[in-house]
């Protein structure tokens, strides 16, 4: 086949993805008597999860005894704009605590309260402070605690493996197919059941505080594989990513800066967040700079900084600050801690943001304001799962994290995405393998199906003098940043997708040089089919949906429209094409719907 | 704008050597900037880890001018105006291709140490620790497992026999904080001595010298280490331990 034979092994769940929703799904798959297998791209512990900084939000009530999930769920959805699956968002604000308190007992850390519990700290979007958290470095400690964790449980671990594509039997997934990027060699994964945990989509911008991994690659195998995907439209710029200089640009600073008492200027010095109070948050956000310091210390009379309202309104803020001339020198905003609190309280709490400035930037974040701007961050779309079970519209094929959808909605809280790496990621692996236990008939695999792929996988070295695979992706890269970024437009977005048209057809011609041993320039080549997949059904979504809400805005739909509030935007392949469609969002319960009646 | 020349090693395991190239690097670069500038524009094939570009992640660990270093995290303007800047895999682990090497020592020692085993909870079913308390583990778990004082420490570098009972300075500030852990019930005294082997370390500090995390590996983990794996030999100690309820905050 294609040249050369391959290895095959088999299990009951595949986890394809290990940051921690695949960490968590891998480990709570295994701990129900099942095999488990774990694909990773990049070697253990180096996942996307590593690089999240401020915290996991979970409604310990550690800080603020009147926080309950009630009140994160509220928060989460009127984060996400109302869009979000409310299942989803309910299970999550009530699961996280405890997910959280696992972690500790699996050996986490956490900063502590004077009494010796979790230490929680404020975040945009929520209502108390909310955040466990380690300093700015809560992702590492997460997945160092799972990962060594995990590698007690059993699990069988693939590094450096990538899946190219799912294989079917019948209408069920049936396994995976990929190639070894240390050797370039096939492998073949049989197994009954499939956890997809592959993070995002932020390589197809240019400026992003995402990897080289984020590929889209699970949105896409899911695609191919015919299960839907939701909500593909929403994307978060993050609005502090590093400005200068252009080499760091993108890199993310920690909302836990201004959770923390930092403040965005622009280069009047003007605290500029309060003329973008939204009539949306009007009720909850202080109007006044004194009020608005107040509320760090006490927040049962005070109301919220608009520093700190959901990411896509700072994003657009700042946006909009730069447009119209205020910016700072090289294009962002000023974000100011120096002046606000002392500088042994900020390298204590911040020390990896002291560290990245100091070293990236030469900017003393003790002293000087950092200058900041937004940057692609994460997609809240992604594949259609149902909220309880984490099953995807294909028999057998799951999803937790970044790669579901639904569950943040049009725009997701910042330290969201931590629990729900957790609380999903382990819904996930516990009904994966419950599926995979229930799971009748033989284990095919269609030969057919395979040698396809292995024939696509290796044609770029038969195209020698192809096109540059880098200079591909750079142009994808160009094309989302300019064309399908924080504000949108119908004609940019209908030049986007004649642009994505060309560039699928030019990747079909990439070459490449050496040979199938860890070879960089062919892997960016085989990514590129993904990158070019999610990037076609974001700008198709966004160009269906004609309004501005949460990570969506339309310059030429500058408002939300209630109608569109009802419902999200499917896709799904039928046959080579991209069908969408509108469909209608679960409806929230009576006693749920409650919650946002109570007050503003 | 500057043109550099870049050294950088092109290999395997069955050889290789070092190949200059030269290329453009703009104000504020690092060195895995310049990499990734080689790799779109001249050498499509060139091997090299990395994931976050951020210092976060250590998976650019190489040698640059023979000092070990993430490369995310070492700028250009380090270098005078005309250096010729060298780039090699790590020397420690053998190499898989180009500056990408084989690192899965680090991943079997990681799986040979034995995983914290909880105490019991307090009356009220819950944990509590003191911030004062966890300071000093909390410096160990700040290691991004970038494997580059694994790179520098000599009983790896220059022993390859030792590699069988040799943990080296990452795993031993991981057993150093899981012996200070507040909530760990197990004792890792026999492991620490045996199978991690930390008798062969001599505290030359290598290590401590190029974390990337300024992790105290030597004083704050390896010598705490040694000083209980002495305590545990010595009798007055150990029955001083058994009459004060074998605590063990050691720290």
């Amino acid at each position: 086949m294609a040249g050369d034979d391959y290895e095959s092994h088999e299990h009951d769940v595949l986890v394809i993805g290990a940051g921690g929703a695949g960490l968590r799904a891998a480990i709570e798959a295994a701990a129900q008597g099942v095999s488990v297998g774990l694909v990773c791209k990049s070697l253990l512990g180096k996942a996307h999860t590593v690089m999240a900084e401020g915290g996991i939000a979970a409604a310990l009530g550690n800080v603020w005894p009147e926080d309950n999930w009630q009140v994160h769920f509220r928060d989460t959805m009127r984060g996400g704009k109302m869009l979000n699956n409310w299942r989803m968002a309910q299970l999550h604000a009530q699961e996280a605590p405890e997910r959280v308190l696992e972690l500790e007992r699996w050996g986490a850390l956490f900063d502590r309260t004077k009494d010796g519990r979790i230490l929680q700290r404020d975040f945009g979007g929520h209502r108390y402070a909310r955040l466990a958290h380690v300093g700015d470095r809560t992702g590492l400690e997460m997945i160092r605690t799972l990962q060594y964790h995990g590698i007690h449980q059993g699990i069988d671990v693939y590094m450096e493996c990538k899946i190219e594509r799912l294989l079917k039997d019948g209408e069920r997934v049936c396994g995976a197919f990929g190639y070894w990027r240390e050797t370039g060699k096939f492998v073949l994964f049989k197994a009954k059941a499939i956890v997809l945990a592959t993070g995002g989509i932020g390589k197809a911008w240019k400026i992003t505080s995402n990897s080289w991994e984020y590929t889209g690659d699970g949105h896409a195998l899911a695609l191919w594989a015919g299960a839907d995907l939701i909500d593909m439209e929403f994307v978060q710029f993050h609005p502090t990513g590093m400005v200068w200089p252009p080499s760091v640009r993108g890199i993310l600073v920690t909302e836990g800066v201004r959770g923390d008492g930092g403040t965005l200027r622009n280069k009047n010095g003007e605290r500029f967040m309060f003329n973008y109070i939204p009539e949306f948050f009007k009720g909850e956000t202080a109007d006044n700079e004194a009020e608005a310091d107040r509320w760090y210390e006490d927040k049962r009379n005070n109301r919220r900084t608009p520093d700190l309202l959901p990411r896509d309104e700072v994003a657009r803020a700042i946006n909009t600050e730069v447009k119209a001339g205020r910016g700072s020198p090289h294009g962002g905003a000023f974000l100011d801690i120096c002046t606000r609190r002392p500088a042994d309280y900020i390298r204590k709490r911040l020390p990896s943001m002291y560290h990245q400035f100091k070293e990236l930037a030469d900017v003393d974040i003790t002293k000087e304001p950092m200058e900041v701007g937004p940057t692609c961050h994460y997609v809240m779309g992604g594949v259609r799962v149902d909220a309880d079970s984490a099953a995807a519209t294909v028999p057998g094929l799951f999803a937790a994290g970044e790669v579901a959808g639904g569950m943040h909605g049009a725009n997701r809280l910042g330290g969201n995405s931590l629990s729900d790496l957790l609380v999903f990621g382990r819904r996930a692996g516990l009904s994966a393998a419950l599926y995979a236990k229930n799971r009748g008939g033989q284990l095919t695999v269609d030969q057919g199906q395979v040698e396809a792929v292995a024939r696509e996988v290796i044609a770029p070295f038969d195209r020698a003098h192809g096109e540059n695979p880098y200079a591909l992706q750079a142009e994808l890269q160009e094309t989302m940043q300019t064309l399908v970024g924080i504000i949108r437009t119908e004609s940019e977005l209908r030049e986007a997708l004649g642009k994505i048209e060309r560039l699928k057809a030019r990747a079909v011609r990439v070459g490449v040089d050496g040979n199938r041993q860890y070879n960089p320039g062919w892997h960016t080549a085989l990514d590129l089919k993904s990158l070019l997949t999610v990037a076609e059904c974001c700008a198709t979504a966004a160009l269906e949906r004609t309004e501005s809400r949460g990570g969506h805005t339309r310059d030429d739909h500058p408002y939300t429209d209630d109608q569109w509030g009802k419902v999200n935007v499917v896709q799904r392949l039928e046959g080579a094409d991209l069908r969408l469609r509108r469909e209608a969002l679960p409806e929230m319960p009576a006693e749920l719907k409650a919650l946002f009646q109570e007050r503003k | 704008m500057a043109t550099v020349t870049m050294r950088v090693f092109r290999g395997d395991a069955g050889g290789g050597s070092f190949k200059d190239y030269r290329v453009e690097a703009d104000e504020g670069m690092v060195v895995l900037d310049v990499i990734h500038r080689l790799q779109a524009t001249q050498a499509n094939d060139l091997a090299c880890r990395w994931n976050c570009k951020a210092g976060k992640c250590g998976s650019c660990s190489a040698e640059v001018n023979g000092k070990p270093r993430l490369m995310c995290m070492t700028r250009m303007n380090l270098f005078r105006e005309g250096e010729i800047i060298s780039v090699a895999p790590i020397r420690a682990f053998p190499i898989i291709r180009d500056l990408v090497t084989n690192v899965a020592y680090n991943y079997e020692k990681a799986k040979a140490i034995p995983p914290l085993r909880l105490k019991p909870p307090e009356a009220d079913g819950t944990y509590r620790m003191m911030q004062e308390d966890i300071d000093r583990i909390q410096e160990f778990h700040k290691c991004i497992e970038c494997f580059l004082c694994q790179d520098v420490c000599h009983v790896i570098r220059d022993h390859e026999a030792h590699k069988k009972a040799f943990a080296g300075p990452r795993f031993f500030i991981k057993l150093a904080g899981l012996e200070m852990h507040p909530l760990d019930a197990a004792d890792r005294t026999p492991f620490v001595r045996r199978e991690a082997g930390i008798g062969l370390c001599n505290i030359t500090k290598c290590c401590t010298e190029v974390c990337p995390e300024h992790i105290h590996i030597t004083d704050n983990g390896i010598i705490p280490l040694k000083e209980r794996m002495a305590d545990s030999f010595d009798p007055i100690v150990r029955l001083l331990r058994r009459f004060r309820g074998m605590r063990k905050d050691g720290a």
